[in-house]
Order: structure tokens, then C-alpha cells, then sequence
């Protein structure tokens, strides 16, 4: 099981990524949705965590030029713009699989995490927070 | 009382601001009171002035309706009485013309002349032949009167003055009222002599018994002493005195008005000619004005119905034009009140952004931070049993939750600003909400009723604000609700284009005092329990964005019911989405 994080908050990524792999997850971290799409060029992923809101490419947008690359892959979204409109918004997307307000409970991360994967192996898809 | 109440119009219990941004337009009171006076005045002015106009013109043309009918009256029975004396005395005339003295002075030819009058003419009771010198010659009749001498009597002075004598009635020896009737005869050649003739008042009382007049009049004779001459009704009996004063000569028939007790008498009165007697009619003006009275009573009753009716049409007119104004008023301040209220919501929502934003990623980095630390001193050995650290970072990272769901809000204040219309399912909206919702209803084993109606289409409004509306009503409803609790949501499809949505709980209910202030952002009873008093300023928010209307009833114990009605066409321009 490998993820990719894609945050622009550099503190934030690089310390759930760190904290992720204490707990066993192999996680990659990148602050940019431009590196996020360098780095899955190079390295298949099963899951990406993403931010909604990034500068220039957007969570969303990501999830589509992600979609062209690596079809199969699925997604959590995070946001600091919490409300039931986005998770509305984010659920709608296809292959979003949750959808998590920041600050974020790295044990509802794993669960999500975990839940979406099983959901993967499945073939069932269904957001949930 | 209640009747006052159910008049009383609406305005009266408004107690309007007096200065500031909200103050009424008008004095609605002053406003009702003047319009009400305006519209009085206007109305019965002219009624009354026609009822007043009316009232004189009718009382006068009556009152000249009675004087004339008393002139009348009096005027006919003159004529009468004094044909009647005229007649008698001419027919004494024609005897003692067309007989010489010795056939007069005859007994036997004068008992012939008298039972001829007694047949023709009738009520002669009597006659006698009477000298120069006062003694009676000859007497036929019921008494002994033969050489009585009436030399001293003035009845005979004033026969022998003026050639013929009409006297006052007396009541004689009989107590038969008579009057006396005496005409001298001087011829050229012959003996000065007088003829005298005794009537009886019967055929005199029958004339004016046959004037048909009313029970209230009384119509008698008088002399010009004042003493009662023919019977009278009401005045006395004959031979006494009237107690009213005797009218003045008047060659014509007069009409007095004098007063009595508390009423007053029309006197009609009239001199017989070549008599001493005066005929008089006396009537209660009360009596004569009866149907002039009457025929009043029935205007008034009908001035008075219609001064009611339009009293009642003016209070209801006036009543419902202020009221109009009122309420048209009243939704100028309503609408200066949501105006307001939205311009707060709106800067608010600015700053609320402008922070929860800014604030939540370092919240999110704290929080990362914090595990991490956590982390690490889990996983180490000999950090792993000290609790007090442990402790000290939990307490942290649960400051950063209380912090994250207070930015939550704020950030979800804030999101109303921009509005994306679309055809919606009112029915997958609350399946979804619901959905969100349903795993806390089965752990608190809340009972949720749901009751749409079957016939609502889709209809135009922002799905992700219906979401959020309905999802926090919902979520207030849980949060005011005990375990086991009821909460129906109710969907009806209103008249004029509206749906609405019934969200109805049985919690705590809301107590009266804090109704008012349920939509201020901050205001909060769940401070202590994390509530941070956005929740319904949000959804009070959202709705107006969406043209709708938010109705809150509740009682304090029992539970509350927040009914949102929304426009199923809607008008709003849509600003795209801010994400």
C-alpha cells in the first residue's frame, strides 16, 4: 500500500506523512499539485490525499489530470474550508472515497484510508466523512 | 369587553419606535382618530343639518296647520251661533210686524203664534206681550208670569235703548238653561210694546256638539264676565266662572297660545255679533302636535339607524385603510430590520472568513505537530508511561478540535455569499441530509418521521444551502432532543407556488424570551456544551439567500418547529461557486 499526500502547507504534509509512516503507512508527501503529477509519473500510488484548496491546480482539478494517468486510483479530500456544501462537493467526484476537515484526526484519516482501499479492492466506491 | 377587544383594530396595542432608523411613518392612533373625525363630520354633517332643517320646517308648517284648523273651527261656529240668534230675532220681528197690537195682545192668537214658532222654527219655550212701562200684558207659557212688571230689569232698559235684548244663559226654575230673546215694536200710530220670548239652549248646545271635535278640545260659550255659558268639558260647569282671563274684542276670530303646567293651550275665541256671548275653543298644542310627533319619533328612529350604520362603515373603512398603512408600515420596518440583519450577517461572514481561514491551517499544522509529538513520546519507552505528558498534548490537540469546530462555522457563515440555482428533489436533499445524519439517530435511537407529500416537482433553489439549511435544523433538532426522542419532517406543497418544510422536535423547546434573539450570530444557550451561537444566524442567512421564509414556534419544555417555506421559482443570480 503506497499514498500520496498533496498539501501546499508544507508543516502540515511533511508531519502527517511522518506521521502516517509511524504508523506503518508508506506515505509520500509533495506541496504542489504540479510535483503530485511529476511524482505519479515516476510512482504508482493506491490512494492520494488531497488538499481542495491549492494554488494554481486545485484538488479537484489534480483528481482529473490524476484520472487520465492512473484511472484505478482513489482519493480522500481535506479542507481547511470545512462546510456540508463541500463535502457535498468533493463526495460528488468520482473516485473521492471521503472527505475530511482539517484540522485532521489521524485516526480517522487511517480509517479512511483504510476503508477506501478495502472499498478498491471491492470495486465499490461511496464517500464518506 | 370582548367585543371591544375583537374591534379594537391591531394598531392600538403597536407600540412604535419613536426615533432612530425604525421609527413608524405615522401615529397610527392619531392617524385612525382624525381620519375617523374627518369621515364623521364629512357623513353627518349634512344628515343632521337636513334632520334639523327638516324638524323646524315641519314643526312650523304644523303649527300653522293647527292655528289656521282653530280659526276655522271658531270662524264656523260664529257664523252658526250668530245665524242662530239672528234667525230667532228676525222671526220675532216678522210677528210683531205682520200683527197689529190687538191680535198680539189676543191670548188665544197668541198661543197660535207660539206653537207656530214651536213647529217651525222650535226650542221657543215661551212668550209674553210687555208694555211701555215695564208690565206684561199677555204671557203664554209653563209659568204664572201674567203683570209681572220689568220696568226695573235691565234686561228691559236695554230692549227699550237698543229695540232688542239677547240675554245670558240662566239656569231659571227648572235648571234648564235658557236664553232670553226680546224685540220692541214701536209703530207709527199705536202702542209702544215689547215682545219677549224664552228659548231653550238645547238646539244652541247641539251646534257646537256637531263641530266633531276631539276628545282633548273643548269648545263653549262664555259672556263677557268670563261666566260659563253652555257646557264645557273641561273648563267648568256653566254659571261659573272661567279661570282663564276673557280674550280681548276682536271684530275677527283670534287664536291666543297660553301656557299650562307643562304644556300650552291653543285658544281660539270668537265675539258673537249683536250678543254678549264669546265662542271659544281651547286645545292642548300636545295633542294637536301628536302625529307631527309621531311622524318625528319615525325619522328619528331612521336618522338614528342610519347615524349607526355609517358610524359602523366609517369605523370599519377607517379602520381597515390605517390598518392597511399599518401593515404596509410594518413591513417597511420588518424589511429595514432583515436588511440590517443581513448587512451584520454579510460583514460578519467577511471578517468570520477572513479569520477561519487564516486560522485553520496553522490549527491543522498545530494539530499535526502536537500527534507528532504524541507520537513520538508513544512509541518511545520512556516517554510512553508518563502520563502528565501525554496528558499535556491531548489537552492540546482537544484545544485544537474546540478550535476546528469553531472555524467550522465560521467558515460555513461565510459560504452563504454565493448562490447556485438549480432544479432540485426536495425528497433526495433530506435522503441525503438524512443519510449524513442517520448513524447518530440509531446510536440515540431518535425516531425520524418523514412525511413528503407526493405531489411536489422539482423546483428551482441552490442544493448545496437546502443541504446546509436542512442539515443544521436537523442537527439543532438532535442537539435539543433527549435520547428516544421524536423528530418529523414534514413536506407540503403550499398555494401560490411555495413548499415548505417542516423540521419539528420534541426537545427542550426554546424559552420566549430567547425567540427574538435566536438568529443573532453569537447568541448561544450551548455555550458551555461547544454551541457557538452561528448555527441559525447561518441558516436564517442561507434561506433569505434563497428568497425563502424561516417560521420558528416552540414552547419552552415541549419542543420546536422551524417550518421553511422556499419559492418553487427563484430568481436569485447565481455568482458561481467559491471554493
Amino acid at each position: 500500500m503506497k499514498i500520496l499526500l498533496v498539501d501546499d502547507e508544507y508543516e502540515l504534509v511533511s508531519t502527517l506523512a511522518e506521521r502516517l509512516s509511524i504508523r506503518g503507512i508508506d506515505a509520500d508527501w509533495v506541496t504542489s499539485g504540479e510535483d503530485a503529477l511529476a511524482k505519479l509519473a515516476e510512482t504508482n500510488y493506491d490512494l492520494a490525499v488531497l488538499d481542495i484548496k491549492m494554488p494554481q491546480l486545485s484538488g479537484l482539478e489534480l483528481r482529473k489530470q490524476i484520472q487520465t494517468i492512473q484511472p484505478n486510483m482513489r482519493y480522500i479530500f481535506m479542507t481547511g474550508h470545512g462546510s456540508a456544501e463541500d463535502f457535498f462537493s468533493a463526495s460528488s467526484e468520482e473516485g473521492a472515497d471521503a472527505y475530511l476537515v482539517k484540522p485532521v484526526n489521524i485516526d480517522d484519516l487511517i480509517t479512511k484510508i483504510h476503508e477506501s482501499l478495502a472499498r478498491q479492492a471491492l470495486g465499490t466506491t461511496g464517500p464518506t466523512e | 369587553m370582548s367585543l371591544f377587544k375583537a374591534l379594537k383594530p391591531e394598531f392600538l396595542n403597536y407600540t412604535a419606535a419613536e426615533s432612530g432608523p425604525f421609527k413608524s411613518l405615522f401615529n397610527f392612533r392619531q392617524l385612525w382618530r382624525s381620519r375617523i373625525i374627518i369621515l364623521l363630520c364629512v357623513a353627518l354633517t349634512p344628515l343632521i343639518c337636513l334632520a334639523i332643517f327638516t324638524f323646524l320646517v315641519t314643526k312650523h308648517d304644523t303649527e300653522r296647520e293647527i292655528h289656521l284648523r282653530t280659526i276655522r273651527l271658531a270662524s264656523n261656529a260664529k257664523r252658526t251661533i250668530s245665524f242662530f240668534f239672528e234667525e230667532r230675532k228676525a222671526a220675532l220681528d216678522f210677528i210683531v210686524r205682520s200683527n197689529s197690537f190687538e191680535q198680539i195682545n189676543d191670548s188665544s192668537q197668541l198661543i197660535n203664534i207660539l206653537q207656530s214658532l214651536k213647529d217651525s222654527i222650535g226650542g221657543f219655550t215661551d212668550l209674553g206681550i210687555i208694555d211701555a212701562t215695564g208690565r206684561q200684558l199677555q204671557y203664554v207659557g209653563p209659568y204664572n208670569l201674567q203683570d209681572v212688571n220689568y220696568a226695573s230689569e235691565e234686561w228691559f232698559k236695554e230692549v227699550s235703548v237698543k229695540n232688542y235684548y239677547i240675554s245670558d244663559i240662566y239656569l231659571g226654575f227648572r235648571e234648564v238653561s235658557h236664553v232670553i230673546i226680546a224685540v220692541k215694536h214701536s209703530p207709527p200710530n199705536g202702542l209702544t210694546y215689547v215682545l219677549r220670548a224664552t228659548l231653550e239652549t238645547k238646539r244652541f248646545n247641539e251646534i257646537i256638539s256637531n263641530l266633531n271635535l276631539s276628545g282633548t278640545e273643548d269648545a263653549f260659550l262664555i259672556n263677557k264676565q268670563g261666566i260659563i255659558q253652555t257646557p264645557s268639558r273641561s273648563h267648568g260647569k256653566i254659571t261659573e266662572k272661567l279661570t282663564l282671563p276673557v280674550p280681548a274684542y276682536s271684530e275677527h276670530t283670534e287664536v291666543l297660545e297660553m301656557p299650562e303646567d307643562h304644556d300650552r293651550k291653543i285658544i281660539g275665541y270668537a265675539y258673537i255679533p249683536e250678543t254678549s256671548f264669546i265662542f271659544m275653543l281651547i286645545e292642548k298644542k300636545s295633542e294637536l302636535m301628536r302625529p307631527w310627533r309621531s311622524s318625528q319619533e319615525v325619522i328619528i328612529f331612521f336618522i338614528a339607524l342610519a347615524i349607526l350604520v355609517i358610524l359602523a362603515v366609517i369605523y370599519r373603512v377607517a379602520t381597515h385603510l390605517v390598518n392597511q398603512v399599518f401593515l404596509a408600515d410594518l413591513k417597511r420596518v420588518q424589511t429595514l430590520h432583515e436588511v440590517e440583519q443581513s448587512s451584520k450577517l454579510a460583514s460578519i461572514g467577511r471578517l468570520a472568513a477572513g479569520v477561519a481561514h487564516e486560522i485553520n491551517n496553522p490549527l491543522a499544522i498545530i494539530n499535526e505537530k502536537a500527534g507528532l509529538i504524541k507520537d513520538i513520546f508513544s512509541y518511545k519507552e520512556e516517554y510512553k508511561h508518563d502520563l502528565k505528558i501525554i496528558g499535556l498534548i491531548d489537552s492540546v490537540l482537544a484545544s485544537v478540535e474546540r478550535c476546528a469546530i469553531i472555524t467550522k462555522r465560521l467558515l460555513s457563515f461565510a459560504r452563504h455569499l454565493d448562490v447556485s440555482i438549480q432544479m432540485v428533489d426536495i425528497k433526495s436533499v433530506i435522503e441525503d441530509v438524512l443519510g449524513f445524519l442517520i448513524k447518530e439517530a440509531e446510536y440515540r435511537s431518535i425516531m425520524v418521521n418523514l412525511d413528503i407529500e407526493e405531489n411536489i416537482p422539482q423546483f428551482e433553489t441552490d442544493r448545496g444551502k437546502l443541504q446546509q439549511i436542512l442539515l443544521n435544523l436537523v442537527n439543532n433538532a438532535f442537539a435539543a432532543m433527549q435520547d428516544n426522542g421524536h423528530l418529523d419532517i414534514k413536506i407540503r406543497l403550499l398555494e401560490e407556488g411555495f413548499v415548505a418544510v417542516s423540521v419539528k422536535d420534541d426537545g427542550s423547546g426554546i424559552p420566549e424570551a430567547d425567540l427574538k434573539r435566536i438568529f443573532e450570530p453569537f447568541f448561544s444557550t450551548k455555550t458551555k456544551t461547544g454551541g457557538t451561537g452561528l448555527g441559525l444566524s447561518i441558516t436564517y442567512g442561507l434561506i433569505q439567500e434563497l428568497n425563502g421564509k424561516l417560521n420558528v414556534v416552540s414552547k419552552f419544555g415541549v419542543g420546536s418547529e422551524f417550518t421553511i417555506i422556499l419559492p418553487l421559482k427563484n430568481t436569485i443570480a447565481t455568482k458561481g461557486k467559491n471554493k
